[in-house]
């Protein structure tokens, strides 16, 4: 009997100096470790750490590391973003939920949703004087991310929206072309990466020119 | 130049970092583990708990003090999660529910990550940062300890005594991973990782479908903090949903071979601390040998899968890019999956259920091999060390010798307790897998039809048991069945082979050398490597083939 009192005591000591153990590191690295960070975040890199806004026309119009979905045609569209939901387990907000679809390259949906996204980047990028082959079409026109928020589309995908964008807005298709060699970025030190184009800068750098501010 | 080329010098580019990095870093991590003083803050903190630093334990105390801290873990985890609602700084995010706290809490413990919750719109600032976050670090501090245990069980002779666990769990937590994860932070964020506590706002958007104008709702939060600990790790629960894919996590192709890199540096640079602890670096060359080349074939076979993209809607898409990011494409994304399945991270920069058939394979191989090439913090060193003593022993029975590996003799109780490690893994996943697939209910949980629908279920009991974290995501776990179960796995396949890795330690240090003759096997040759890589692939790997057949590579091959 003296011998189960005393493995339950032993137990009970070990479970409670792993307990404090435990508090004593989230008081290192759950408080403290955040709090210095974000001291040091704020401090130094303020624009970043408060998610990289994009002001345009005097107001902040997003992120532009965060794709955003529903710009008109006269504007250059993002990739597709069919992973994204929303909240709702929280429903006092609007939530914007992260995600890809998760479809298997061999799941009949996303061969289905495949087809019908190029077919409709030809449909609509197709202007009176410029024909778009469907072999043009890029592979990130017609997929969509693995966050569902891909700030980016590639060159060859914003080259194909040109004329359609050139068009809508009464511009030269050589200007609008100079707008997208502008916002192309290559690739990280030349190899880092993909080259890409921020859409909402992208689009930000069309209204100004379009609009004139 | 082309995506495969810009793939391949990325791949080149971590390699030389990886080189330049685990000399100093694994040396100084001997160092950490084998110092006599303790730092001021050390100090405090072993008063704090009540435990005294140099105590020597036996591996039954050191185990005990393993599965208490572990204990409490998964206690007030649970705990955080379930008061949620009446906490402060929760963004009036509701308390979860007991099946999903239970898995969460499971998960994060054990170092696997697996999230059954959107992180967007269920765990607020305290659940994320002094809950989960913490674990990030206790669970890879705890990952480290049993590791060198297991090293001094080699390192030793005449002594069942391994180390004092909580100077272990202190000195890795204060002197390696705090450090490490700090800096690692502030250059996650410096190239655009976002860090404060705004909780959600209202950020205005160029276009709300109408016209100019409009917002949307974004998530604040301690995110770039979390991700340097959650990479460096190889914890992998990601703060948003989306995990690595995330811009805000993720932010740029740079940042993303930087993620890679946190996530092997401290597997790798184990192999040096193991070769200075034990007294031999080219012991510690031949394993890391042996990880390096398990690792890079892995990526070489993703890479050639992915670029290839032969199947269904990838191919008339024209790349393999559903489900991944523009700016990494296609090469760093083979990379990243690759890394985060063969250590225990599971964190993910594109969506592994899109993967090729046989890309898909190739994730669930690198987590069947057990992690090992280069494996979770500790993890993975102590997994490798365990299949280096089944491989001396088959090595043995070749050439009729009681096989001995670093001067230790494996006899039967240390055979008993390797057999036992490798084979409680798989047989977790298969079991679990089998009777979710006869049940009625759980199948219908797959997204997707055929053969990827059974993948998915065989992914979530892989990744469970092996620590992992990551998911063929379209897989509903949110469900009581697989909360329930995947946290029972996820714990059994963690600290199971805990146990049996501290009860070999004991028996090794207790052993006095055996000295090294004419016929003893060299293990520091590249002969042991060759062996260790074909012991791995098929002791381990071959165990799997029925299940992987009727997955990813009916998948692949259909």
């Amino acid at each position: 009997m003296t011998h189960v009192n005393n493995s339950l005591v032993n137990t009970g000591r070990l479970l409670v100096a792993g307990l404090r153990a435990l508090l004593v590191l989230t008081l290192f690295t759950g408080v403290v470790y955040p709090l210095a960070v974000t001291g040091v975040a704020q401090a130094f890199f303020g624009h970043q750490a408060s998610g990289s806004e994009v002001r345009a026309d005097g107001r902040v119009v997003g992120s532009s590391l965060i794709g955003q979905q529903g710009y008109g045609l006269d504007y250059f569209q993002p990739r597709p973003a069919a992973g994204l939901g929303v909240n709702t387990v929280n429903t006092q907000y609007k939530l914007i939920l992260s995600g890809a679809t998760n479809l298997a390259a061999d799941n009949p949906r996303l061969v289905k949703a495949v087809e019908r996204a190029r077919a409709e980047v030809v449909r609509v990028n197709s202007t009176p004087d410029h024909k778009v082959k469907p072999s043009q079409v890029p592979a990130d026109a017609v997929t969509s991310s693995g966050s569902g928020l891909d700030p980016d589309i590639s060159p060859a995908y914003a080259r194909l929206q040109v004329h359609r964008v050139a068009e809508r807005n009464h511009l030269p298709v050589a200007r609008v072309e100079r707008l997208v060699r502008e916002h192309t970025e290559g690739r990280t030190l030349g190899f880092i990466g993909e080259p890409c184009v921020n859409v909402l800068q992208l689009n930000v750098a069309l209204r100004e020119l379009t609009t004139g501010h | 130049m082309g995506p495969v080329l810009a793939g391949v010098l990325q791949l080149l580019a971590l390699m030389a970092a990886l080189a330049l990095a685990h000399v100093p870093l694994g040396t100084y991590m001997a160092g950490v583990y084998s110092g006599r003083r303790h730092w001021r803050v050390e100090r405090w903190i072993y008063k704090a708990v009540g435990a005294d630093p140099d105590t020597q334990m036996r591996w039954p105390a050191y185990a005990r003090g393993v599965l208490a801290f572990s204990v409490v873990g998964v206690l007030l985890l649970y705990l955080l999660q379930r008061i949620q609602g009446v906490l402060p700084l929760s963004l009036g995010f509701r308390s979860v529910g007991p099946a999903q706290a239970f898995n969460t809490a499971a998960s994060f413990v054990t170092n696997t990550n697996w999230q059954s919750y959107y992180g967007e719109q269920t765990m607020g600032h305290v659940v994320q940062t002094a809950g989960l976050a913490v674990q990030n670090f206790a669970s890879a501090a705890v990952g480290l300890a049993v590791a060198v245990a297991l090293v001094r069980g080699f390192a030793r002779s005449g002594t069942g005594v391994l180390g004092n666990f909580w100077a272990d769990l202190v000195r890795g937590t204060v002197r390696i991973l705090l450090p490490l994860a700090a800096v690692a932070a502030v250059v996650l964020v410096a190239c655009g990782a976002i860090q404060n506590f705004s909780g959600i706002h209202e950020v205005g958007q160029f276009f709300d479908g109408h016209g100019v104008g409009g917002s949307q709702q974004w998530n604040g939060g301690a995110v770039a903090s979390q991700e340097a600990i959650k990479e460096l790790g190889t914890n992998g629960g990601g703060y948003f949903n989306a995990n690595s894919a995330h811009p805000f996590e993720n932010p740029t192709p740079f940042t993303n071979l930087f993620e890679i890199f946190l996530i092997l540096v401290i597997p790798f640079s184990l192999t040096r601390t193991f070769g200075v602890m034990v007294g031999s670096v080219r012991q510690g060359y031949a394993i890391l040998a042996a990880m390096a080349a398990i690792w890079l074939g892995f990526v070489a076979l993703m890479m050639w899968t992915e670029f290839a993209h032969r199947e269904g809607a990838l191919r008339i898409a024209g790349a393999a890019m559903e489900g991944k990011e523009v700016r990494f494409g296609v090469g760093g994304s083979s990379i990243f999956a690759v890394s985060t399945t063969l250590t225990s991270t599971g964190a993910v920069d594109s969506a592994h259920s899109s993967l090729t058939g046989f890309g898909g394979g190739i994730a669930l191989l690198g987590m069947m091999l057990g992690e090992i090439a280069p494996g979770g913090v500790g993890s993975g060193l102590y997994g490798i060390l365990v299949m280096a003593v089944i491989a001396v022993f088959i090595a043995g029975l070749m050439v009729g010798r009681t096989p001995e590996y670093l001067g230790k003799k494996i006899g039967s109780r240390e055979i008993k307790l390797a057999a036992l490690y490798i084979l409680i893994t798989p047989a977790l996943v298969l079991v679990f897998t089998a009777f979710a697939m006869a049940l009625p209910t759980p199948p219908r949980s797959a997204l997707n039809p055929g053969a990827h629908g059974f993948s998915e279920v065989l992914y979530a009991y892989t990744s469970a048991a092996n620590n992992n974290g990551s998911a063929f995501a379209g897989l509903n776990a949110n469900t009581d069945w697989f909360n329930i179960t995947t946290g029972l796995v996820m714990l059994l396949g963690r600290f199971l082979p805990v146990v049996f890795v501290l009860a070999l330690a004991g028996s090794l240090g207790e052993q006095r050398p055996v000295p090294v003759t004419a016929g003893t096997l060299r293990t520091e040759k590249p002969l042991f490597t060759g062996l260790l890589v074909g012991a791995v692939l098929i002791v381990v790997g071959l165990t799997y083939f029925p299940a992987l057949a009727l997955g990813p590579l009916a998948e692949g091959l259909a």
